[in-house]
Formats: structure tokens, sequence, C-alpha cells
């Protein structure tokens, strides 16, 4: 269980993230839609703990724990992933070494063994062939010099290898012609279960073709003004998000 | 996929190597005359031309001054502080490890060098110098099968005089440089390798090398020849134990590439740096020089994390039409360290090639300088270079700068150089942190992907080491 009351929140003084509230139970597949500009990054990346996004007011709990207490690689250990908007690339960090590090990051946090080098790298080359890169992606520096699509590829990769309970993704599926969308779809898809949260930013009714969210929010200057379903990702795609800024016209 | 072991929980380890281990050495009184060269020398058991020779540089060292180009501080250094002998005391040598000073081999222990199982290193010849009597070596007899001699200097001085005669001093003359000179006159022991024509070298050679007795310079020296169309991979490894003092080293490298012969020399150097304030580490003021004949080809890795200052440039000779130079070094400075590192490629022959990487991590208030020199004579035809200089920057009070110098004398050459400066992205951090990653580890996982071009020039079980290191000196360098 997700439960977000009241968060404020602020980058270099300026305050972007202003009362927002939201919650989310396991099971459940969230989609946040938006203006440009309007904090969806800003509310994923607080969510992740980047230190220089402070939060003012609020709280945010996440299997019974304060998440604002933590530091981001303790709010991993939990099970948060965010899959970025816009992945960094660590030239020289080969993709293969970072996985492995991670996972046995978390493996040693659970109390497990490292992964047997031999079963990780035949799962790793499953994984990758299953997002639609090639094996070669798998030596090749993190990021480095990926194209848009393939970098977006590689996060639900990470996603899929690092099994986590809460998931945000960033705009996963900006800048993927049809078929990389559809496999990140299905990355998704596959991912959904009884035990995990997902929260999909998206600006494109599209996605939700494929997958299907059990709520749409509209997130517009900091806050959420507007809970649907399905349903209403259809309607803002027709309308625009206009309307509902008039409504929220003066708000928080 | 070459995939380089990673680095595990990094940074907070103190240095591991600093401690003084007992052994009574047989040392000389500090100071440096003709007469203290004379002694080493009939210590030594020397042959006649290797005592000239000594007395020969001597003089010609009493003539020189240091250089003060290199910019960095060094505080003067007293020569007759130093004494110029020590010797473990079992002096004729153990016939096997039953004979080794226990302390020693224990010292070796926690160095990490397995002289009972050579298990991690299988298949690696180790001649270990403790301060300055090559105690031990192993696998010489697959070597000799082979062709191949691997000893210390002074073995081959009595077996092979010929051999040093002949090719000592070829490459670096004996009034080279003030250190170098220094070498030549006072060397105590280092290693000599010789591999005949067209013979591969059966296995990685390596050596250690270490600093003990206190206040005993080191000045080592070695000679690698590699015979036309042979082939040789030699490993260099050094740590030292903690020390008050500054400790002054000087080690000479000499390698002769015949032509179609192929020489690699790679290097991780682990020294005291020195504390916080740069006191008790390490001076080191190398001389390493190779000539390449017709089709050789030579390439030098190197990985320095220690000393309180270094100055090193090894440098390559492209003498013979067709040869090829490399060069790729990682130099780390923290805490008050300063390297000064680069290297020179001389293009005398046609059609020459050089390759220059180099990798500068500077932390605190390290200062890494780096100087090279890219030289093409007029008959070097169709010579190239490629250099590439990267500097990466792990806090606001370090520094980095690059002093390429470039001296082009064909007009068919074809020079590159390519730089760049970079810091830890914050976001390179939350990218790793948000992947379950702690930042200490992070800070490692970008620094060894930023040294990775230079990592993958290391024999594998050295690129692990050389990982570790690079962990164990990035301690408290975060911030
Ligand atoms: N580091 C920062 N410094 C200053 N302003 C920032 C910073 N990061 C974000 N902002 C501002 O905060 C606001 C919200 O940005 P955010 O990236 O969260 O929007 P978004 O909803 O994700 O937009 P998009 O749909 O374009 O991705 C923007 O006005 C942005 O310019
Ligand atoms: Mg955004």
């Amino acid at each position: 269980m997700l439960t977000i009351k009241n968060l404020h929140a602020e980058v270099e003084g300026k305050k972007i993230l202003k009362g927002l509230n939201f919650s989310a139970k396991p099971g459940q597949v969230h989609a946040i839609m938006g203006p440009n500009g309007s904090g969806k990054s800003t509310f994923a990346t607080v969510l992740a703990g980047k230190e220089d996004y402070e939060v003012t007011d609020g709280s945010v709990v996440y299997k019974d724990t304060n998440l604002l207490e933590l530091s981001p690689h303790e709010r991993a250990h939990l099970g948060l992933f965010l899959a970025f908007q816009y992945p960094v690339a660590i030239p020289g960090l080969s993709n293969i070494n970072f996985l492995k590090t991670a996972v046995n990051t978390i493996r040693k946090h659970q109390g497990k063994d490292p992964v047997d080098a031999y079963d990780f790298l035949a799962q790793a080359k499953a994984l990758a062939m299953r997002v639609g890169l090639g094996e070669s992606f798998l030596s090749r520096g993190l990021n480095d010099e990926f194209s848009g699509g393939e970098k977006k590829r590689n996060e639900i990769m990470q996603m899929l290898m690092l099994n986590p309970s809460l998931c945000i993704l960033d705009e996963t599926d900006s800048g993927l012609d049809i078929d990389a969308l559809k496999t990140v779809a299905a990355g998704v898809n596959a991912h959904r279960s009884p035990d995990h949260i997902i929260v999909v930013v998206t600006h494109y009714q599209r996605l939700l073709d494929y997958i299907v969210p059990d709520f749409v929010h509209v997130l517009i200057d900091g806050a959420i003004v507007k809970t649907g379903d399905a349903q209403l990702a259809k309607e803002l795609e027709k309308k625009g998000y206009q309307w509902l800024m008039e409504s929220a016209g003066g708000g928080a | 996929m070459s995939e380089k072991k990673t680095i595990n929980d990094a940074v907070s380890k103190r240095y591991e190597h600093g401690f003084v281990s007992d052994v009574a050495a047989d040392t000389f009184a500090p100071g440096l005359n003709e007469d203290v060269i004379r002694r080493l020398s009939a210590v030594k058991n020397e042959p006649e031309f290797m005592l000239n020779w000594r007395l020969k540089a001597y003089r010609k060292w009493c003539t020189m001054k240091m250089k003060t180009w290199a910019s960095l501080n060094i505080e003067p250094i007293d020569y007759q502080a130093i004494s110029y002998y020590s010797a473990p005391k079992t002096q004729d040598g153990p016939k096997s490890l039953d004979e080794v000073d226990p302390e020693l081999l224990r010292t070796y222990d926690r160095l990490g060098i397995p002289l009972y199982e050579q298990k991690m290193l299988a298949g690696v010849a180790v001649d270990a110098v403790f301060d300055s009597v090559s105690i031990a070596t192993t696998f010489k007899d697959k070597l000799k099968e082979a062709g191949v001699i691997f000893c210390s200097f002074s073995e081959a001085l009595q077996e092979h005089p010929e051999l040093v005669e002949k090719y000592m001093g070829t490459v670096i003359p004996v009034g080279d440089n003030f250190f170098a000179c220094l070498n030549s006159a006072v060397f105590t022991d280092g290693s000599f390798v010789y591999v005949p024509r067209g013979v591969k070298c059966p296995m990685e050679l390596s050596t250690y090398f270490r600093i003990n007795a206190a206040n005993t310079g080191q000045f080592e020296r070695t000679l690698i020849i590699a015979e036309p169309g042979a082939s040789v991979s030699y490993l260099e490894g050094c740590t030292a134990p903690m020390r008050d003092e500054n400790q002054l080293h000087a080690a000479v490298v000499e390698l002769v590439a015949l032509p179609d012969s192929n020489i690699k020399y790679s290097t991780v150097q682990n020294w005291y740096p020195g504390d916080e304030n740069g006191k008790g580490g390490i001076y080191n003021f190398v001389t390493k020089r190779a000539v390449a004949h017709e089709r050789a080809k030579v390439s030098w890795t190197q990985i320095e994390t220690g000393s309180a200052i270094t100055w090193k440039y090894p440098s390559v000779t492209l003498r013979g039409d067709d040869s090829v130079g490399e060069f790729y070094s990682v130099a780390l400075t923290s805490n008050c360290q300063q390297a000064d590192t680069g290297t020179k490629m001389i293009h005398l022959g046609k059609r020459t090639k050089s390759t220059i990487i180099s990798k500068g991590i500077s932390a605190m208030k390290g200062q890494n300088n780096y100087r090279g020199r890219v030289k093409v004579g007029p008959m070097a035809e169709g010579a190239r270079n490629y250099t590439q200089c990267d500097s990466l920057l792990l806090s606001d009070t370090c520094g980095a700068h690059t002093f390429p110098y470039v001296d082009v004398a064909n007009a068919t050459a074809k020079v590159e150089h390519e730089a760049s400066t970079s810091k830890i992205a914050d976001e390179q951090l939350f990218y790793l942190g948000q992947r379950g990653i702690r930042e200490e580890e992070a800070v490692s996982l970008v620094v060894n992907g930023f040294c990775r071009e230079v990592f993958d020039q290391l024999p594998m079980e050295f690129a692990v080491e050389a990982q570790k290191l690079l962990e164990i000196s990035l301690e408290d360098s975060i911030g």
C-alpha cells in the first residue's frame, strides 16, 4: 500500500508539488497524465528520493514505512523502481556489470546469496531478447550512446530483472515506435501481479490501449485534480486539459 | 564478453599494506660517494665493467641538477641521508622456501603474493624483490625449457654478463636524466628478462617490489630484451609499508624490442600515498623507455594509485619502420598526492604508429598532470599518433592539467589529440542509487567505467587487482 498525503516539494526554491494526494494498492495499475511542466517527473523523482528535491510538507508511506526518511538506495531496497524519463549514461560501466551489481545489492539486502554468474548471464540474455535488445547491449556501457528507444527498452529490462514491487514508469512510452511500444507494454503487463503497484506517467492514451489502467489521474500544477477510470484517458485525448485547468484555477 | 569483476563495498578501507616487517637487515650506513659505490659493487661481486659503469654514472650525476619543469612541489631530497644498500639476512640465497625467513613469507602473505600455492596467479612466475635482494624465484624450469631467462638483475650480471653489457644503457643512456643517472650509479637489483628469437614467453612474468627497511632508497633496474619475433608480457606490482618520512624511489626500466617482437609491460602501483597532509608517502621518479625496431610493438599500461609524488613518463622510441607504441594509463591522486605522468612517443621510422590513452582521476586535494610529447622525425613518412586524455574530478579542491607537446617534422604525419574533463554527475549517482546501489559503490562504478579502456588492456588477474586498488584509494575521497 502506497499512501501520499498533501505532498509539497520544491526544487531550487521553486514550488512544484502543491498538496498532492495519491494512494495505490498492490495489484493496481495507475496512469498519471497531465500537461508539460505540471510536475509529473518531479513527483516521480521525489518518490525516488533525489537529494536536491526538498519536501516541505506532507507524507509518503509505503509498506508502513516513511519513505521520506530513506535514501534512494534504501527506497530501492524496499521495492521502489523508477523508469527514468531521461536515463543517464555511464560510459564504460557495462550494462551487465551494472545489472549484476544492482541485483546482488538487493539480494544482499534480502539476505540472499549473490546470483550465480552463469545463470545470471543466461537470464540477462533472455531478458534482453524479450525487450528487443541484442546481446551486444549487455557489454556496452550503461545507456552509453543508446538511442532514445533503446534506453526505454533498457529501463524495462531492468524492471523485469529487479522485480520491484512499486514501479513508476515516467513516460517510458515517449519516443517509441509502434513495435517498441508493444514490447514495452508487454513487459509492463508481464510485471502486473497482485503484489505489484504500477504507476505509468504518459501523455498518450494509445499506451493505455495496451496497458489498461485501473485508475487514471490528472496532475495539473503540482496536484492531482481529477481521478477516473480508463475512460478518462479517452476523454482527455479528445478534450485536452484546458477544461480541467479552469476548474483547477487558482488551485492549491 | 570480457566481464571484469565488480568492486564491492568500496572505499572504507584503510591502507592495508602499511606495516613494517621485522627482518634484521644488513645495511650500509647512509651516505653516497665513490667508496660506497665500490663497496656496493664488491658486495654484489659484480664484473668489472659494471663497477666502471657505475663510477662513470656517479661522476656524471655529481655534475647534474634535478630538473624543475615538472609542476610538482618537491621537498629537497638529502642524498647523503639515504642508505644505498640493504639485504635480508639470508645472504647466500635460499635453496627452497623452507630457508626463507618466515617473517618475509608472512609479509608476502599479507601482500597477497602466494608463494606456496600460486593459486591466484596460476601460470605466473613471481620474482619477488624484497628490499634490494631477490629472495625467491619460481617457475624457472618452465621458462628455461622455452629458453627464456627471467632472473634478478644481480643474477644476470653473474650468469649472463655479456647480455647485460650489450644492452644495458642502450635505451636509457647513463646521463639521460638526474634520476636515471643516480640509478645507474647505485642501482641494487631488479629484474632481467631475455626472450630468444621467435619465442613466445609461455607465461606472464611478474615482479613485486616492496620497500621495507627504513630510509632505504630503492633503485631498481629492469632490462627486458625481446629478440626478433619474440613476445613477452611483464607485470610489475608495487606496495610499500607506511612510513613517516618520504622515501625515494628511482627506478630505471629499459625495453629492447627487436624486429617483429612484442613487449607488453603492465604496472599496478600501490604505494603508500601519504596521509591527508601528504606526510609519509613515496617519492617516485621513474625512467621507463623502450626502443621498438622494425614492426615491433611495445605497449605500456600503468595504474598509478600510490606515491606522494609520481614523476614518470614511459616512452617508446619508434626507431624501426612500421613499429607500434602504445600507452594506457590510469592515475589517481587524492589527499595531497601529486602526479606528473605521461608518455613520450618518438617517431623515427616510416609508418610508425602510436596510441596514447590517459585517464586522470583527482580527488580531495590531488593534483594530476598529464604531460605527453609526440615527436615525429623528418624521416617518419606516414607516422600516426592518436592521443586521448580524459580527466575526472571528484572534488572542488583537486585539479587536472594536460600539457600536450607536439613536434612534427614530417608533413605526411597525422597527429590527433582529444581531451575532456568531467565530474561525476549527481544524475549518475542518483540513477545507480535508485537501482539500490549505495553511494560509495556508485562512485566506484562510475570511476571504474571511466577507466575501462585502460583496464581492458591489463591481463585478467591484474585488472581485478587494479580495480581493488582503485577502490582502496578512493577511501574518504568522496565529497
Ligand atoms: N531542477 C529544477 N530546477 C528548476 N526547475 C525545475 C527543476 N526540475 C523541474 N523544474 C520545473 O518544475 C516544473 C515541473 O517539471 P516536471 O519535469 O516535473 O514536469 P513534467 O510534468 O514531468 O513535464 P513533461 O510532461 O514535460 O515531462 C517545470 O516547470 C520545470 O521547469
Ligand atoms: Mg516529465
